[in-house]
């Protein structure tokens, strides 16, 4: 369970994140919605321990992450936005790696990287070296090194970005296992469609503030809009600059 | 394995497949040196040997009027050529470059000289030319010998024993063994190591800040259950074998370099045998950390890789820096120069190369201290990678 109460973060006169705070549970699918430049990837970041909150503070499973980070990333995956490979590490090779990092057992670690190939149906380009693969092959091996120690709480940033039709179905079937396996996932998106189809919960982030928090469903009903679409924007008009 | 050795042995399998880490470190910097320097004494070689012994062609305009000054400079392996017509023709050949270096003897020598009058000879040539220089000088050695000898006889025909004119007798005695002229030359070998051995981590030393920014890799690296001390120290031990590598490729370049240079024809022994190498590459070892940190370091502050590399290149000259400074001051090793890294490693260097005796203090002390600045270097890569300014 990831829990964010009340984290600002500025970059120099930037207030990218100014007052932000969700509960994301296990087992449900929070996306974080909102236009670029809100906010979004800055909260992710200081979720998986890259940045420091410069007040308020954030938990995941309970362990804060600025005071327990190395316990808060034990427990997390994440997939950060535009997440890179090893080019002249092949696919496989660059999955075990991270699998070792994250002190994955000499027993289990052969199993682990094997599933999480399978899962993520990267097997036929599993022995290539990651360099020139297309944006969907990058995706899905970044994915399986995020997934491979099988954490408890699941990050991803922008997950769907440059991916196909096929890859993203791909993807949103996977994020649906995840929730299926009790996992609490948390991703963040521009494209309010994606969301609506996967989330439980939507949490509409803009100018580095919350502008609305629930199911679709509820955010229809609090704007009064019938089209989710009519409902975002709406959402956006009412935070202030 | 713990962290740090995952690390490790990741860094040095991506490192072994890029093409261009390869090439820089395993081959550009050992052999840039050996080679360069084998072209250097080659040259030098040649020169000498063609100094003493070969011919030189001589214009000389008036040879006729001192025919026996002309059969002294043919004794002396100058042979007297056709020269330009007038000292003006002279004067505007050796400015064009077409002869190096021209004499012109007056109509009135035999009269002067006759007379015991001080008869004028002209050496016409182009100072700011060295290869002219080096024949001027031969020519004029030529011209002393035979003024010489004129004393000689003049002093002789009034009774007069030569030696009288001659109060002093000033003899250079030569103490240098052929191992400590061999240094002159070859102290510009702790120049390349350093170099080769800079090379051999640079690399390394950008991916471990801006390569994995650039690639995107960082953030997904420090977002796993791992401490970033045991990334950077990880990312610079592989940094360091790969300075090891080359560091020994080029010692072992030079090793074989030096067994095929005719140095034996510059009165040159230089003791770089097997062991020599050896112990200098034990030597060397504790500069290698303090390479790798100061490299990490400065690339952990650039923005991107190709700001790393151009900060890099600059910081290649930074250690050879003292090296350069001590050989044109040709300063002797003191104890102070043993605080400096690159400075104590390139004066010890210097008196193995000579086969003199180690000052066990002077050893001892460049060796913790370089170690002690490598260390203090690690621990503050380990505390910049902590900053978020990492991420660029």
């Amino acid at each position: 369970m990831i829990r964010v109460d009340d984290i600002h973060k500025s970059f120099g006169k930037v207030r990218a994140v100014r007052g932000l705070g969700f509960t994301a549970p296990d087992g449900k699918i929070t996306g974080l919605l909102g236009p670029n430049g809100a906010g979004k990837s800055t909260t992710l970041r200081v979720l998986y321990t890259v940045l420091r909150p410069d007040s308020g503070s954030a938990t995941i499973d309970g362990h804060d992450v600025v005071t327990d980070s190395l316990a808060a990333r034990r427990c997390t995956g994440a997939l950060p936005h535009g997440a890179g490979l090893y080019p002249h590490l092949t696919a496989r090779e660059n999955i075990v790696y991270f699998a070792k990092l994250c002190g994955l057992p000499k027993s289990e670690l052969n199993g682990r990287v094997d599933r999480i190939i399978e899962q993520l149906d990267i097997g036929d380009i599993a022995h290539r070296r990651t360099k020139g693969f297309s944006q969907g092959e990058r995706t899905r091996v970044a994915l399986a090194r995020a997934l491979v120690h099988d954490p408890q709480n699941v990050i991803l940033d922008e997950p769907s970005n440059g991916l196909d039709v096929m890859a993203t179905r791909a993807l949103r079937e996977l994020i649906l296992q995840l929730k299926a396996a009790g996992r609490c996932v948390l991703f963040s998106s521009h494209v309010m469609q994606e969301v609506a189809a996967l989330c439980d919960d939507i949490v509409i982030v803009a100018n580095g503030r919350i502008a609305a928090v629930g199911t679709a469903n509820e955010i229809r009903e609090r704007t009064g809009c019938e089209d989710l679409e009519d409902a975002f924007v709406a959402a956006l008009k009412g935070v202030p600059d | 394995m713990g962290t740090i050795g995952t690390v490790f042995a990741k860094e040095v399998l991506d490192n072994f497949r890029d093409r261009r880490t390869l090439l820089s470190a395993l081959i550009m910097g050992p052999l840039f040196g050996p080679i360069l320097f084998a072209f250097i004494i080659n040259l030098s070689i040649q020169r000498s040997l063609s100094d003493a012994e070969e011919t030189l062609d001589v214009p000389v305009i008036g040879a006729e009027h001192a025919p026996n000054l002309a059969s002294y400079l043919e004794s002396r392996n100058l042979r007297i050529v056709d020269a330009p017509e007038s000292r003006d023709a002279a004067i505007a050949a050796v400015e064009t470059g077409q002869h190096d270096v021209v004499v012109y003897i007056p109509g009135n020598i035999g009269e002067r000289l006759r007379q015991s009058l001080p008869a004028r000879i002209e050496v016409i040539s182009d100072q700011a030319n060295s290869a002219a220089t080096r024949d001027a000088r031969r020519v004029r050695s030529a011209l002393y010998g035979y003024n010489q000898e004129l004393v000689a006889m003049r002093l002789a025909a009034r009774g007069i024993s030569p030696l009288a004119v001659q109060p002093l007798n000033i003899d250079d005695v030569d103490v240098s063994t052929p191992s400590g002229r061999s240094a002159l030359l070859l102290g510009m070998m702790s120049y390349f190591f350093i170099f080769s051995l800079m090379m051999g981590g640079m690399y390394l030393a950008i991916d471990s800040t801006a390569g994995e920014r650039e690639r995107g890799s960082l953030e997904p690296l420090l977002s796993l259950p791992v401490t970033r001390d045991r990334l950077i120290l990880g990312k610079i031990s592989a940094a360091c074998l790969f300075m090891m590598l080359s560091l020994a490729l080029s010692m072992l370049a030079f090793f074989v370099a030096l067994n095929f240079l005719p140095l034996e024809q510059l009165g040159m022994t230089p003791n770089f045998g097997l062991p020599v190498v050896g112990k200098a590459f034990l030597l060397l070892l504790p500069f290698i950390l303090l390479g790798a940190a100061l490299m990490t370091l400065v690339a952990s502050f650039t923005k991107s890789y190709r700001e790393a590399q151009t900060w890099l290149s600059g910081l290649l000259l930074a250690p050879t820096l003292p090296i350069l400074i001590v050989s044109v001051l040709t300063l002797r090793p003191q104890t102070v120069y043993m605080f400096i890294p690159s400075l104590s490693q390139h004066l010890l260097l210097v008196d193995m190369v000579k086969n003199e005796p180690l000052d066990p203090l002077h050893v001892t002390i460049s060796v913790v201290c370089t170690l002690a600045i490598g260390i203090a270097l690690t621990w503050l890569c380990a505390r910049l990678y902590r900053r978020e300014g990492l991420l660029g």
